[in-house]
């Protein structure tokens, strides 16, 4: 029987505020445990929260960037469980006002594009963390009360490569809107996923599991992945799939059961009394809509209409908002718009990728790879010695004019500089020769390669070939005589 | 000292007009509070804890604020009492439970930092109910405070220790919380007056939550004037409470003494049925002074006020579920367990922490929270609460003023209610509506049963009426001697 796989998933995404959600403390990633802290976050008898504007602003804007509805008239609501990394034994959540409703993300695989529903967006505050010692268990409560917003899918996923292609886009998406630094490594997003598989035709759903505990989206695509075939197997081998929470396992590559969900937890919501209902002004919501900045897919779009990148191109070119922003300055400061669009994706993302390093941390100015580019353009210097120094522009900031004058790369353009060279080359290449004039004109190619390397590339590639061509269709003139 | 005894029976304006001048000194009237405390405590019982040292060192700071010619706070050297749970920094704070036996509060409470920016003298921290779940303070951890009009009578709850301690003439007024009551019933069993402020007057930061929605921070004194001094230097927005009320348009205090002269005054026929005879007799008779007055005095039906003790039960006890669910032992308080398993960790600490009555509200409140449960109970409360607000609403559109009875009897004797929660929770029975609907409500003394126990008058206004609420008050007060009544102790 054939099975398609089902996938919703449930993202966290860390706000890029300054502060909490509900007090004054810092948010900053990476800093001593629990010095990020206050009365309030650790839940103090008496304390109260106090609402942080900025989380809304930005929830809102993601809401907006998702074309999501937005919950005008919305409120928190208390979530209640009890764990060491909750202090106040319930996590301020939203119900059922979620601030943003029916949104959707655009997604594309293997040249398909599709679109994937977005139930609901709501804000709500982190956790803390545990760390597990020898010792026992130590908690971390700089996390604890920064802000996140949890992004609901519909079922809409039918793979893991559709998931990969969804994060992508949705990380793409709020890194342009700048609602947040999205790093998985950093906890700053993350990704659980709801996976079940049924019969191709059937239209109820089969039994899900809950995957967590995956690190990256390729970790996200290999899990559901997994997870899907595993379900598969149980289901070919005439077993049922138990409802329960799975945790990946990326080293062996395999999903592990973790807990059976026998009943669904009972949170036992209610409205915070603490923080009153409130009503998001129009007003409030045009300024934030007006203020998002183009999305990775209207750029991708202006790409392929205004420069004629093909559409793989603009997507690579777009995917990282630093990346296109880089690629459109450099073409502001001159030069063929598809060279210098080669020369990003070949070799400054090639560099970039090698290196581990982002767009933001290398010294190169668009300016430079502008100039690199119009160096070839007008002859200066040939692609060979662009991609030779090309290292040295990226990784040191080196200006690629100054550096060409300083190592005496300019491009000889002089023909009768050449000649001499192409004189002597034909003179040492006989057998070259006879086999040109014996009508294999591959062998040019051999005697420009031995010009270029006499003149250590420095020589115009065209001009040595139009004045080797010249000389031997003189001598082919001479024989002939 | 007979000085001193005749500095107890004094009001607070002639004391601070005295301090100001320096005839009389901080210093001499902390005194004369910590020697009637030392008196009378240990039949009393008001405190949890008292710091007469930390308090001497605050009065000789005030004398020598007074001679560095500063300007001197509203109720400057006047002693007085916090409510235990109300944050005050450097005194424990224990809201009168085991589970937060030796906690010491970071910070003061906002209340607590306005009444030391009013030079106030704090002595000690007053007896409650554990986490304010009560009507007669036996629920404390700690002690039983005894009813200074009958040694064998509860002093009411939850700000039993706040009532007390002024009805005993241990301070000049105290600060206490009332969330279903819990300042109006235990000041009218003490013949005291009690004033709630409209919901967020006073902010909540630093006062340990109960019902969030409820809890409203006020003022226990002798008279209509010494609560209105207090609450002018009290109440106003502080931007860590979002839930907390601007200050009224001008300080109350100066306009107490004006007219009530055709004041419509209503006072709903249910709040005049199952009451104790004599509570009916006073009531009856307050009404005919509050006539005399030239106030206008009508019966009017409100229909939901018969639902607010089902709804004041279930709304009060599901946020108060949620409320203590942070109490675990982890972080503060303390860890009643060696457990290594998590949830024998919560649960012992939290089976031993808590008190019966804190348990019982804990277990009914996620009950009534429960899937399942909430749409039945929780929900409809929340419709009733509506219902109860716009009862008040029409009354308003017609009335200046909801008047009856503060308690349907006097203060009942100890223990007899204890093990009979819903007796005990029928005691709110009227006090609790003005908390369903956030409303500014006084108890003043309105005089005494056959067996000499206080009575007392509630009136209620309308929300952000305070100073209309504390002026018929006053105008009532001004022509009664009930308030002039002391225990004999």
């Amino acid at each position: 029987m054939a099975y398609e796989t089902v996938v919703g998933l449930e993202v966290h995404v860390e706000l890029a505020t300054k502060t909490k959600l509900f007090c004054s403390c810092r948010t900053d990633f990476g800093d001593e445990p629990n010095t990020n802290t206050c009365p309030i976050c650790l839940a103090y008898p008496g304390t109260l929260p106090v609402l942080n504007e900025a989380a809304v602003a930005l929830a809102l804007k993601a809401a907006l960037a998702l074309n999501c509805e937005i919950t005008r008239e919305t409120k928190f609501d208390r979530k209640h469980y009890f764990y060491p990394d909750l202090p106040k034994a319930y996590q301020v959540s939203q119900f059922d006002r979620p601030l943003g409703r029916n949104g959707y993300v655009d997604i594309e695989v293997d040249g398909e594009k599709k679109r994937i529903r977005i139930e609901r967006l709501h804000l709500e505050e982190d956790a803390g963390k545990l760390i597990h010692t020898p010792g026992g268990t130590l908690v971390d409560f700089n996390r604890g009360g920064v802000p996140l917003i949890e992004i609901v899918t519909a079922p809409d996923i039918r793979s893991g490569k559709e998931a990969a292609a969804f994060l992508t886009e949705l990380r793409a998406i709020l890194a342009y809107a700048g609602v947040s630094d999205v790093r998985m490594e950093e906890g700053s997003l993350r990704c659980d996923a709801n996976v079940s598989v049924r019969p191709v035709g059937e239209t109820r759903f089969g039994t899900k599991t809950e995957i967590k505990n995956m690190n990256s989206i390729g970790s996200v695509e290999r899990a559901i992945e997994y997870e899907a075939a595993r379900q598969m197997e149980v289901l070919a081998q005439g077993g049922t799939i138990v409802q329960e929470t799975r945790r990946y396992d990326e080293a062996r590559r395999v999903t592990v059961g973790m807990r059976a969900k026998e009943t669904s937890a009972d949170y036992r919501y209610f409205p915070d009394p603490d923080l009153v209902a409130f009503t998001i002004p129009e007003a409030w919501i045009e300024e934030i809509r007006e203020s998002l900045p183009e999305l990775p897919d209207a750029r991708r779009k202006r790409y392929v209409e205004e420069f004629g990148l093909s559409s793989y191109d603009a997507r690579v070119l777009t995917q990282e908002k630093a990346v296109g922003d880089f690629f459109e300055a450099a073409v502001a400061h001159g030069g063929d718009v598809k060279a210098i669009a080669n020369w990003m994706m070949v070799e400054v993302l090639g560099y970039l990728n090698k290196e581990q390093k982002s767009i933001d941390a290398v010294p190169m100015t668009p300016a430079h790879l502008s100039r690199l580019v119009r160096l070839i353009e007008d002859g200066t210097i040939s692609g060979r010695i662009a991609k030779e120094i090309f290292p040295e522009v990226i990784a040191t900031g080196a200006d690629p004019e100054a550096l060409v004058r300083e190592k005496g790369l300019v491009q000889i353009q002089d023909a009768a500089l050449l000649e001499a060279v192409v004189k002597r080359v034909l003179e040492a290449n006989p057998k070259s020769v006879a086999d040109y004039l014996a009508g294999k004109e591959k062998a040019l190619g051999h005697l420009v390669g031995q010009v270029m390397k006499e003149t250590k590339g420095k020589a115009n590639p065209g001009l040595a070939n139009a004045l080797l061509k010249k000389a031997l269709e003189a001598r082919r003139g001479a024989g002939g005589a | 000292m007979a000085a001193y005894g005749d500095l107890l029976e004094e009001r607070i304006p002639d004391l601070r007009r005295r301090l100001e001048t320096g005839e009389l000194a901080p210093e001499a009237l902390l005194e004369a509070a910590l020697e009637r405390i030392a008196a009378v405590e240990d039949r009393i019982e008001s405190f949890i804890a008292l710091d007469p040292d930390a308090a001497r060192r605050r009065a000789a700071a005030l004398s020598e604020k007074r001679r560095r010619g500063e300007a001197l706070g509203a109720l400057y050297g006047i002693p007085a009492a916090v409510k235990d749970n109300i944050a005050v920094a450097g005194l424990p704070m224990t809201a009168g439970s085991r589970m937060l036996e030796g906690f010491l509060p970071p910070d003061d409470a906002v209340v607590t930092e306005r009444l030391l920016a009013a030079d106030a003298v704090i002595v000690g921290k007053a007896n409650l109910d554990e986490f304010a779940m009560g009507g007669s303070t036996e629920t404390s951890a700690y002690r039983t405070t005894k009813n200074p009009w009958h040694p064998d009578r509860v002093p009411g709850g939850s700000s039993g220790g706040s009532a007390a301690a002024v009805a005993a003439r241990e301070v000049w007024y105290a600060i206490g919380t009332d969330s279903g009551g819990s300042i109006r019933q235990p000041a009218s069993f003490t013949g005291i007056v009690g004033f709630k402020p409209t919901y967020g007057r006073i902010p909540r930061t630093g006062v340990v939550a109960f019902a969030s929605s409820f809890d409203t921070v006020g003022v226990l004194a002798r008279t209509v004037e010494e609560a209105a001094i207090v609450y002018d230097a009290l109440h106003g927005f502080h931007p860590s409470d979002t839930t907390s009320l601007p200050r009224d348009r001008e300080p109350v205090a100066p306009t107490l003494g004006r007219d009530v002269r055709g004041l419509k005054v209503a006072v709903p026929t249910f709040w005049l049925v199952g009451l104790h005879p004599d509570v009916r007799a006073r009531t009856e008779e307050a009404l005919r002074v509050l006539e005399g007055l030239g106030a206008i005095v009508e019966p009017v039906d409100m229909p939901h006020l018969a639902y607010a003790e089902a709804a004041y039960t279930i709304l009060t006890m599901g946020e108060a579920a949620s409320n203590l669910a942070r109490f675990d032992g982890l972080r503060y308080g303390r860890r009643f367990s060696d457990a290594r398993d998590l949830a024998a960790l919560y649960a012992e600490t939290r089976a031993r922490g808590f008190g019966r009555e804190v348990k019982r509200r804990v277990l009914l409140g996620t009950y009534f929270l429960s899937a399942g449960r909430y749409e039945d109970m929780y929900v409809r409360a929340q419709k009733v609460r509506t219902l109860i607000r716009r009862d008040f609403e029409r009354v308003f559109a017609d009335y200046d003023l909801v008047a009856g009875p503060t308690v349907p009897t006097p203060a009942f004797p100890l223990s007899e209610r204890l093990s009979d929660p819903v007796a005990m929770y029928q005691s709110d029975r009227l006090t609790s509506p003005a908390n369903l609907a956030g409303l500014p409500a006084v108890s003043v003394p309105a005089g005494f049963s056959a067996e000499g126990l206080p009575i007392g008058l509630q009136l209620v206004g309308d929300v952000a009426e305070d100073a209309l609420v504390l002026q018929a008050a006053y105008a009532y007060q001004a022509a009664t001697e009930h308030h002039r009544r002391r225990p004999a102790l």
